[in-house]
């Protein structure tokens, strides 16, 4: 059975339809990526599928509850990462952990019981008097994490959790992630990193005019949509290379400004041809999430 | 959701009233000095200055008359400080409600827990000046002054009701100012604060009939003089009114912007 699943959700903002028939099943103990560029409705799904907002059409159960008339019971057992950190700026880490947990009910020795594991948890052990300007944005996103878990959630949901994080922090906040994937959360994410997506994801969907137009695992969906291996060249040579060699060397190849993006599938002829040419820059690599991502979507500026 | 269904209320909205208690607590003492200060001083200033060249007001030393406007005055401006600035801080800006709307709590029940909790806090302003009055013994029988302090409460509950409504439809701080400079401030003038309604035009007595500062002093003030205000359930009635219809369009202007 599903933790979380919906079926056909829409919602409409006057002649936008910002959700149009999205359909998601997401298994116990799995990391669910939901993936899209900017205004694809992910926010609007996430948020629908939390029961803050309802929809048009379409039916939701999560965790056994119908959505958004079972939410609040449903929610008893969800952790939030938000975007954006909201954590309580007047209250010391400590008492962030002790105002959250009393929203979900908990007596205040409750939370107590639990508040060294989530202080560990987040790497703050030593930082529970500490007030929250004094962390710093990985400590603030940690901190967020941890409190999201002071209700023992089975499911989590982040909202693009290692946006404007250094690549330290973010891989602290991966094996956080990994951390509860191995004690069996279910934890469902969207960002803006394929990497990201990559790493955590087993299964993923991408978004696009509110619309699904990927389903699959990272593997599966890299496998599917683009040639596993691709060469990027760099600079003016580009153009005159493209000319000689792309219709014989790349099975496929686009150019975007000055780069070349060449796609192939047995790319030996195609080095051997790149290393004869020693003034060419280029870069030559497997195939990512992020290629599948941009054939989707586009290359257009969404904001 | 109907966005003006009727308002969910529990008892859930507690810890949201907690949570606003554990943080003033942290800055109790500036933040009442900084509520009562004002209030004191024009108390205090014009009860005397401005007493001394009067002979009576209303039958009885000015600084008496205007004490019971003070209550009153001090009371509303608390209440809606608090939905106002604060109430917007922790919803616009801190995103504080957002928050605890991811959790098993609503928004029905973060909005009760800011009502409550901002008549709670009009209730330390308000118990503040009481104090001072009862020190000066401007109280003509102490045991009906302390009717005042459920009125107060109901004061605050009045007239954070209808702050909210503002919170609800407001952009910025800045927008705040209408709201004291067409409402409240008028309402000071109007509804018998610094001198007796009888003294307006008789126009400007028929809307001061309207305001809900005017119901408030009318329940105040018999009281300070040791009187039982007449028509007090009226006026108790227009309180509750102003502050639950205040609540209800609110609430519903609320869902409106955080929740579509």
């Amino acid at each position: 059975m599903s933790v979380l699943s919906a079926h056909n959700l829409r919602k409409s903002y006057g002649a936008q339809e910002v959700v149009a028939g999205v359909d998601i099943a997401i298994e116990k103990g799995e990391c669910f990526g939901l993936l899209g560029p900017n205004g694809a409705g992910k926010t609007t799904t996430l948020r629908l599928l939390l029961g803050l907002i309802e929809p048009d059409a379409g039916s939701i159960e999560m965790l056994g509850e119908p959505v958004p008339s079972g939410a609040r019971r449903a929610r008893q057992r969800v952790g939030v990462v938000p975007q954006m950190d909201n954590l309580d700026p007047d209250f010391t880490v400590r008492e962030n952990f002790m105002a959250y947990g009393r929203y979900f009910g908990m007596r205040d020795a409750e939370i107590a019981a639990v508040l060294p594991g989530l202080l560990e948890f987040a790497g703050l052990t030593n930082r529970g008097d500490a007030k929250i300007q004094a962390l710093s944005g990985g400590m603030k996103r940690r901190l967020t994490l941890a409190r999201a878990l002071v209700n023992d959630p089975d499911l989590i949901f982040l909202d693009e959790p290692t946006t404007g994080l250094d690549p330290q922090a973010r891989h602290l906040m991966w094996q956080g992630l990994r951390r509860l994937l191995n004690q069996g959360k279910t934890i469902i994410l969207t960002t803006h990193f394929m990497e990201e997506a990559e790493r955590l994801c087993d299964r993923l969907v991408i978004l696009d005019h509110g619309r699904l137009i990927a389903t699959g695992s990272p593997r599966e969906l890299i496998a599917q949509h683009i040639e596993p291996s691709v060469t990027e060249l760099y600079g003016e040579d580009a153009a005159q290379w493209r000319t000689n060699y792309a219709a014989q060397l790349c099975e496929r190849h686009e150019t975007v400004g000055e780069t070349l993006f060449c796609y192939s599938r047995d790319s030996e002829a195609l080095m051997q041809n790149l290393s004869a040419q020693s003034a060419m820059r280029y870069l030559h690599r497997p195939a990512s999430l992020e290629d599948v991502f941009l054939k989707l979507t586009g290359r257009e500026l969404r904001d | 959701m109907r966005l003006f269904a009727p308002p969910q209320l529990s008892l859930r909205f507690i810890p949201v009233w907690q949570r606003n208690y554990l943080v003033w607590k942290k800055l109790a003492i500036p933040s009442m000095l900084g509520n009562l200060a004002d209030p004191m001083l024009y108390m205090l200033g014009l009860g005397f200055g401005l007493g001394s060249l009067l002979p009576q007001v209303a039958g009885v030393p000015y600084i008496t008359f205007l004490a019971a406007g003070t209550v009153c005055y001090s009371t509303m401006n608390s209440a809606t400080f608090e939905v106002l600035y604060s109430g917007f801080s922790r919803m616009h800006v801190q995103k504080t409600w957002d928050a605890i709307m991811n959790t098993p709590l609503t928004l029905d029940d973060v909005m009760l827990g800011e009502l409550t909790w901002a008549a709670s806090k009009s209730l330390l302003s308000g118990i503040a000046i009481l104090l001072i009055i009862w020190v000066m013994g401007l109280q003509t029988a102490f045991w009906l002054s302390l009717w005042i302090i459920p009125i107060v409460i109901l004061i605050g509950y009045c007239f954070a009701g209808m702050g909210l409504v503002m919170n609800a439809v407001s952009p910025s701080y800045d927008f705040f100012l209408y709201y004291f400079t067409l409402v409240i401030t008028p309402m000071v003038l109007l509804c018998g604060v610094f001198f007796p309604v009888s003294q307006l035009p008789p126009l400007l007595q028929h809307i001061s009939l309207f305001l809900p500062l005017t119901h408030a002093i009318d329940l105040v003030r018999p009281i300070m003089l040791g009187q039982i205000p007449a028509q007090a359930w009226l006026h108790v009635l227009v309180l509750v009114a102003y502050g639950s219809v205040g609540f209800y369009i609110a609430l519903g202007l609320t869902r409106k912007r955080l929740l579509n």
